[in-house]
């Protein structure tokens, strides 16, 4: 099925070329091409098992931690090939962070939740680290709730305030490609709208790949959406235009819940 | 009915009864063993026993049972005076006696050696002794005694010079065998300078010794004469006794001040009497040590050992067949652990860092032989198991998004490991090292051949340069529990004993599970999941 409905994109961040993915012996992901605008926020939806989150974790490989996984094909994260043996997994996971279906923060502080990334990159100045967590938690929208609890423990947070503490985590050290693998299926109507609209503010500054079960929320926080089924790429394009007009049946059939 | 048997309500039930049963047999031992311990110092009245032949026994009463034999029942007392009657517990049947009294004169002594003594004070023969000149004689005793007590203490001061000095003597001994052993000629200056310092530290000794002795000649000399209740006289030296109390007189206060007393002699006093009275302290002293540096090692041991099989090991066949040896590990006979400490150990290791680094002493062994390092070791071995499977579990429990969100911000595993996973398995951690304490704290049987002894000459922890001997033999209350209980020629006077042991060990051991309790409480706030 290579003749999926694509859109080409100009001075794309990540390049995704005749990508296949195994998991052992069964393929979980079908010779997908799809290039990601930069600054845009792009979703990912398709029914459960349909390989949006495989695809998501190939491009900080996370998948690595997978023993009997296998990746090929090209990722190029701004022209770098992503599974080259040359590519740094460890600098390339702080140039794409990653926000989790369920939060986690860690057993520590606040503060030393969103400093994380910095401590382990061995950076130690204090002006820094304080000028950090205030921007990263201003950028996620949770600076005026926890000002002035920064060193209490992280786990007496809401769900939905942790979920904004590990988005603060992710930004706090700079990423060109903020990846959200389904950030709101834990949370509350209330909490889903605030990091909803998060979402909208953060794609100022970063390209955001998000995976979602819930096309209302493609619909509303995405500029692109790709919609993937059974490890195929189906169809990709602005979101207005995959909502209202698809291409594809599959794509109507799905958006309509007919199926999935 | 149908739905009773549904609902589980006797599974419920069995659950229950199962528990309460559980309970029940352990707070059991405790309620055996605190009613049998805790009664042992408390000074009991001496009862004087009149039998129908006109003679008398004096003693504290142990217990009264039915007599199996004859009619009525009969009492056992604690009589005493072992170098007069051989025996110092005897049973009395009910049936012979007239009366029972308790004389308000009866003086009880605790003495150094053979056993109590139950009578009567005939007279002083205190010669020189500046005791006060008291109307009643028993006055002056104490009066004498506590001067005689002073007089103990110095003696007991010059002990502790005395072992420095024999300390001294003996790393020059072995000096010299070191300097001879590496081919010095006896005329060499260091070692003429050593014989030098030898003679003089050998004169100091021997005028030390003669100096004690001559005091602890003078002080025997003072005495007084006794009677037991039969009228037998008895002269015993003050410098004997340990403590004078007559218990008929005392009122509950002065008993349970005696009490007490009783009680911190038994935590910080030395043994005496083959141990079967006096003071706890080396054995105390030595099981905590032993615990102490087994956990130094199979703490750290075994936590690395269950990163590597959790976090680094490939899952494979190897794998899960090193985690099936490790989970049998726990379950082998700890005799076991003491053959393999005692060949594995003693005999090799220590053995060969004898030949390298004490051939002069040879063949009189230092590490090749028991000591409360190679205990630790044995121990170790055998704790291990335990600490390698909690961590173990408490690494698996940590959620998979907790890794993967470090791993996602570009740490590294190691990063993730140091900063993430070990603080959050800490608490699970800390319950095998405690399992790991209290298994350690119990076994005596590999100790018995890796370094326990009834009787350790000193310490392993001193003031002696390098403080710490770890080559040294150590004493250990489960080891005690034991020797007292079954090695013991007089068992009725040792019994009492065993169970204030063994009540210090489960004592030993509360203490030292709660402060890990506490700990891990601590750490568990710190770094779980608070649940809403």
């Amino acid at each position: 099925m290579s003749n999926a409905a694509t859109m080409q994109i100009d001075d794309p961040i990540i390049e995704v070329e005749n990508l296949d993915f195994y998991y052992g012996s069964a393929k979980a992901l079908h010779g997908i091409n799809l290039s990601f605008p930069r600054r845009q926020v792009t979703a990912l939806i398709g029914p459960s098992g349909c390989g949006k989150s495989t695809l998501l974790r190939c491009f900080n490989r996370m998948n690595d931690l997978i023993d009997i996984s296998e990746v090929r094909g090209n990722i190029l994260l701004n022209g770098a090939e992503v599974n080259s043996s040359s590519m740094d997994v460890i600098e390339l996971r702080r140039r794409v962070g990653m926000v989790f279906q369920k939060s986690n923060p860690f057993p520590k502080s606040i503060y030393e939740n969103v400093i994380y990334g910095l401590r382990i990159a061995g950076v130690k100045n204090k002006t820094i680290l304080d000028e950090t967590v205030e921007r990263s938690l201003k950028g996620a929208a949770l600076w005026d709730e926890v000002k002035d609890r920064l060193h209490t423990s992280a786990l007496g947070l809401s769900g939905g305030q942790m979920q904004r503490l590990c988005i603060a985590r992710a930004i706090a050290v700079n990423p060109e490609v903020i990846l959200m693998d389904e950030p709101c299926s834990a949370l509350d109507p209330k909490s889903t709208a605030r990091v909803e609209e998060l979402i909208g503010e953060l794609s100022d500054d970063y390209t955001i790949i998000i995976v979602t079960h819930n096309m209302q929320q493609a619909a509303r926080v995405s500029s692109y959406t790709a919609f993937l089924y059974e490890g195929y790429l189906v169809e990709f394009g602005l979101t207005d235009k995959l909502f209202m007009k698809p291409e594809k049946k599959q794509t109507e059939d799905y958006i309509t819940g007919r199926f999935g | 009915m149908k739905s009773y048997w549904r609902i589980g309500e006797p599974c419920v039930w069995a659950t229950g009864a199962a528990l309460a049963l559980t309970l029940l047999i352990a707070a059991t031992l405790i309620i055996v063993v605190m009613v049998n311990g805790l009664g042992v110092f408390w000074p009991s009245n001496l009862e004087k026993v009149e039998f129908v032949d006109g003679s008398y026994a004096m003693g504290e009463r142990v217990q009264r049972e039915e007599n199996y034999q004859a009619e009525g029942f009969r009492r056992q007392y604690k009589v005493g005076n072992r170098e007069m009657y051989g025996l110092d517990f005897r049973w009395v049947d009910e049936t012979r006696i007239v009366a029972t009294t308790l004389p308000d004169d009866a003086i009880a002594l605790e003495r150094e050696e053979h056993g109590n003594f139950f009578g009567y004070l005939l007279r002083l023969d205190l010669k020189n002794l500046q005791a006060g000149q008291s109307d009643d004689p028993y006055q002056t005793l104490l009066n004498g005694f506590a001067l005689v007590e002073e007089m103990k203490d110095a003696v007991h001061a010059m002990d502790g010079e005395i072992s420095k000095l024999s300390y001294k003597l003996e790393t020059l001994r072995r000096n010299l065998l070191k300097a001879d052993y590496q081919g010095l000629s006896p005329n060499d200056p260091k070692v003429l300078e050593m014989q030098r310092k030898q003679a003089i530290l050998q004169d100091d000794f021997k005028h030390l010794v003669e100096a004690q002795n001559h005091q602890t000649v003078s002080m025997r000399a003072y005495k007084a004469v006794f009677a037991d209740v039969n009228g037998q006289e008895r002269e015993i030296a003050l410098a004997d006794m340990v403590r004078i109390y007559q218990p008929n007189r005392m009122s509950l206060m002065e008993k349970v001040g005696f009490y007490l007393g009783k009680l911190v002699e038994l935590i910080i006093g030395e043994p005496r009497e083959s141990n079967t009275e006096g003071g706890l302290f080396p054995a105390i002293f030595g099981t905590i040590m032993l615990i102490f540096i087994m956990s130094l090692f199979s703490f750290p041991l075994g936590v690395i050992a269950a990163v590597y099989l959790r976090e680094y090991a490939r899952e494979g066949v190897i794998v899960r067949l090193v985690r099936i040896a490790v989970n049998n590990l726990a379950g082998i006979p700890s005799i076991v652990y003491g053959i393999f400490g005692l060949g594995f150990f003693i005999y090799g290791i220590g053995s060969t860092i004898d030949q390298f680094f004490f051939p002069e002493v040879l063949p009189t062994p230092t590490f090749g032989t028991g000591g409360i390092l190679w205990a630790s070791l044995t121990l170790a071995l055998l704790t291990v198991p335990v600490v390698i499977v909690s961590t173990e579990e408490a690494l698996g429990a940590i959620p998979r998004e907790i890794r993967e969100g470090s791993l996602a911000l570009g740490s590294t595993k190691f990063q993730t490991l140091v900063r993430i996973l070990l603080p959050m398995s800490s608490p699970g951690i800390m319950t095998g090292l405690i399992l790991a304490m209290a298994r350690a704290a119990g076994e005596v049987a590999p100790l018995m051949i890796t370094g326990v002894v009834k009787l350790a000459p000193a310490l392993p922890l001193d003031g002696n340069f390098p403080f710490l001997h770890l080559d040294r033999k150590f004493m250990h209350l489960g080891f005690h529990i034991f020797d007292i209980g079954f090695q013991s020629p007089n068992v009725e006077a040792a019994k009492p004993m065993v169970f204030v042991t063994t009540l210090l060990l489960v004592l030993i051991v509360l203490t030292m599970s709660s402060i890990a309790i506490h700990l891990r409480n601590k750490m568990k706030k710190r770094y779980t999941f608070s649940t809403f």
